[in-house]
């Protein structure tokens, strides 16, 4: 099986989050980044057990620019065969999909593989647009998927309880927690990656459309508001109209 | 696990908290390390927090080697990552086997034992100076974790001074007969083979290894020990034991064969330890932010701002000394003096670090809540160990005077 998984980087879970530039762009000063815990631990995971149990191969693909290496390195050093970077500072997920899709269209993989979402923006946009460009189905949030010759076998969340679905290849598929179980990649892998292709690709023209205009934090948590036990009138009042949650 | 203790011990797996370690960085030196070794120091830093970080402390509370760990260890490449992959190591450089063995030692120094033993200690000195035959029987096996090996060079009456040791091997044909015994010997009650160091009969040391089921070999454990609980330590004795001579290290004659395999085992060490207090340091500097006195995060008092300053900069001092030896050791520049500088100064660091993060966690700091009393404790071992921390300062005394003061 042909097997592409797309990887993304998004700042590390304990990276204080801030913006600049009168609220237009994230300030990524002193911000580490990982590879999204979705692509990495589920998508791309899933997709070396396929590859292991049944033959064929894993390419992982970045749209990004050479700074982020590094995590696509982590996804060699974890198994994939290859690698392919599309050179740009990607501005919308349209602009990331319609690269992938690009790049995606005459390779004939038979499974493109995705996290459910990135948990920096979890927009969860770029698995619909790169199926739809691809014209091909699209199956969200899998949290199982097992493939009987060109039949796959999915369970994906959908809001309280499970949808099993059936698809044949080729198909995108974005992965949720459950696919497969995070691997640490060890010394040798490591090594490994380093003699593993990895092509830089340039991007082709395409369109953002949509542009962030402001970002906003959530308000922060206010003080705690102590009742007098004795005073349970003043409690309701506080639930009914300050919290509305009553 | 141990029965008789099941209620006290799933009182304290409840207790188990989330690593919530964050490395610090003060002078970007991450930008001086390749993108493998940020690989590989992620890698360790996520199996540590995974595999070690939540059994660490019931572990070393019952004085347990988590003997499962050093399956563990070998799958992540922990044992002789920098020697070649066809002898079971992983490739890698130096800089990489330290920022290894800086993980490993965040999480714990008896962790990172069980690793520079079986890398530095058991595979180096059987890589350098074992025989092809040696090479392919051994290393593959003890780079896979399928053999635990152990270092026998220390005895009763011969600690800093190892080569008055007693230990002595007759020659008896095709083989030598071993006699002797070795002390504080890490992982020797688990261990399959032991790299022993013994005299010949012309006084010259040479190296052999010993399996544990030959004729008059034992290792006793060593009990109640306060320091690096969670590693196992023993005693090594050799009452008439054969050992063919198809085991002896070919490759070296003389205290240089052990003294160079401890070169490599102390440049691990000096990155250990900044591990250990890079720990420390993190927790403290969290805890000086949530613990409120006086109306104020403690952070905010002077005093807590000199011990955290303080040990920032001292770990920063000890980050630029090991990253510079990384080179030194990759371009196979490094001195043992050089190494001996940086492990003395990298532990005494560490042990400095610990006592002032304890002082920030107050009462609490005494506890396995927190991981400080732990490494405190195992410092003390690893200040000793490897040549103690007077020693190394001999041992620069002496490069740069020139005048041998040790005897
Ligand atoms: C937990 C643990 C694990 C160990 N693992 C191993 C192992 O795997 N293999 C192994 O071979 N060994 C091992 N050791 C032994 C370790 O290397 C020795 O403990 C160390 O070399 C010190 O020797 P000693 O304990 O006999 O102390 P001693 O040599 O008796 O030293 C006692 C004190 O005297 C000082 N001293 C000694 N000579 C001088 C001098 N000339 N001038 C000034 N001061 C001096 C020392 O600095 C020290 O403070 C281990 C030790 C420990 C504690
Ligand atoms: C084994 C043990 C037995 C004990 N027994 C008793 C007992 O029988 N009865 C009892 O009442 N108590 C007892 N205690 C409590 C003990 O007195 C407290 O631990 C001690 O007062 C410190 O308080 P703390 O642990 O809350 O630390 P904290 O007060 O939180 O201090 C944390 C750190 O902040 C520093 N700090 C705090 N305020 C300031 C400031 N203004 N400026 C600069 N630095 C500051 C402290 O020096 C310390 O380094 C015991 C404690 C232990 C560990």
């Amino acid at each position: 099986m042909k097997l592409l998984v797309c990887v993304s980087k998004t700042p590390e879970t304990t990276a204080k989050i801030a913006f600049t530039n009168d609220n237009t762009e994230f300030d990524s000063s002193g911000v580490q980044y990982i590879m999204n815990p979705y692509d990495e631990w589920y998508a791309l995971v899933r997709a070396l057990e396929l590859k292991e149990a049944q033959g064929g191969s894993v390419t992982i693909i970045h749209v990004g620019p050479a700074a982020n290496d590094t995590i696509i390195r982590k996804g060699l050093a974890i198994g994939a065969d290859e690698a392919v970077r599309i050179d740009a500072e990607p501005p919308s997920a349209l602009y990331v999909a319609r690269q992938v899709a690009e790049y995606a269209k005459n390779e004939n993989f038979d499974i493109v593989f995705l996290g459910k979402e990135s948990i920096d923006y979890n927009g969860s946009e770029v698995g619909p647009m790169l199926a739809e460009m691809l014209g091909l189905p699209f199956v969200s949030h899998a949290t199982r998927l097992e493939m009987e010759g060109n039949k796959a076998m999915i369970v994906a969340d959908i809001d309280g309880g499970d949808a099993q679905l059936e698809v044949e290849t080729p198909f995108v598929i974005s992965a949720a927690k459950g696919l497969a179980e995070q691997r640490i990649p060890n010394m040798r892998g490591i090594m490994m990656a380093k003699r593993k292709p990895l092509k830089v690709v340039e991007p082709v023209e395409a369109e953002g459309l949509a542009v962030a205009v402001r970002f906003e934090l959530p308000p922060e948590k206010g003080d705690v508001k102590l009742i007098d036990p004795e005073n349970m009138d003043e409690l309701v009042r506080l639930l009914h109209e300050e919290a509305k949650v009553i | 696990m141990d029965s008789n203790n099941n209620g006290a011990h799933s009182a304290i797996a409840k207790k188990a908290k989330e690593d919530r370690f964050q490395a610090h960085d003060y002078y970007l030196i991450d930008e001086l390390l390749d993108d493998d070794h940020l690989l590989a120091r992620d890698a360790v830093r996520t199996w540590v927090k995974q595999e070690v970080s939540p059994i660490i402390e019931e572990y070393a509370e019952r004085a347990e080697c988590p003997a499962h760990l050093f399956k563990g260890l070998a799958e992540i490449g922990a044992f002789g990552p920098s020697l070649p992959v066809e002898y079971g190591g992983g490739g890698m450089d130096e800089m990489a086997y330290g920022v290894i063995m800086q993980e490993l030692e965040r999480g714990d120094s008896g962790i990172r034992s069980m690793a520079s033993v079986q890398g530095s200690l058991v595979m180096y000195p059987i890589y350098k100076y074992g025989s092809e035959e040696q090479k392919r029987k051994y290393l593959p096996k003890l780079g896979s974790g399928e053999l635990i090996g152990c270092f026998g060079l220390t005895e009763p009456d011969h600690g800093s001074n190892p080569a008055g040791m007693a230990s002595r091997v007759k020659d008896d044909g095709d083989a030598y007969i071993l006699n002797g015994a070795k002390m504080w010997i890490t992982n020797s009650p688990v261990a399959d083979i032991a790299v022993v160091w013994a005299k010949d009969e012309e006084d010259k040391v040479i190296g052999m290894i010993v399996e544990k089921d030959m004729k008059g070999y034992s290792a006793p454990e060593i009990h109640g020990k306060w320091s690096l609980r969670a590693s196992v330590t023993g005693e090594l004795v050799f009452e008439d034991v054969r050992v063919p001579k198809a085991n002896v290290l070919p490759g070296v004659r003389g205290m240089r064969g052990p003294l160079s395999c401890l070169s490599k085992a102390r440049y691990g060490i000096a990155w250990g330890a900044v591990g250990a207090a890079l720990d420390c340091y993190d927790s403290a500097l969290r805890y000086s932010q949530e613990r409120i006195q006086f109306g104020k995060p403690i952070g905010q008092f002077q005093l807590t701002q000199k011990k955290l300053a303080e040990m920032i900069t001292e770990i920063t001092k000890a980050q630029l000394l090991v990253w510079r030896l990384g080179k030194l050791a990759n371009e196979d520049r490094a001195t043992p003096a050089q190494i001996s500088m940086a492990k003395r100064n990298n532990v005494a660091m560490a042990l400095e670090v610990a006592r002032e993060a304890r002082q920030i966690h107050g009462g609490m700091g005494i506890t396995n809540e927190y991981p400080i009393m732990r490494h405190m404790m195992n410092l003390e071992s690893v200040v000793t160990y490897e040549g103690t921390h007077d020693i190394h300062l001999l041992i620069t005394g002496m490069d740069v005077t020139g005048f041998n003061a040790f005897s």
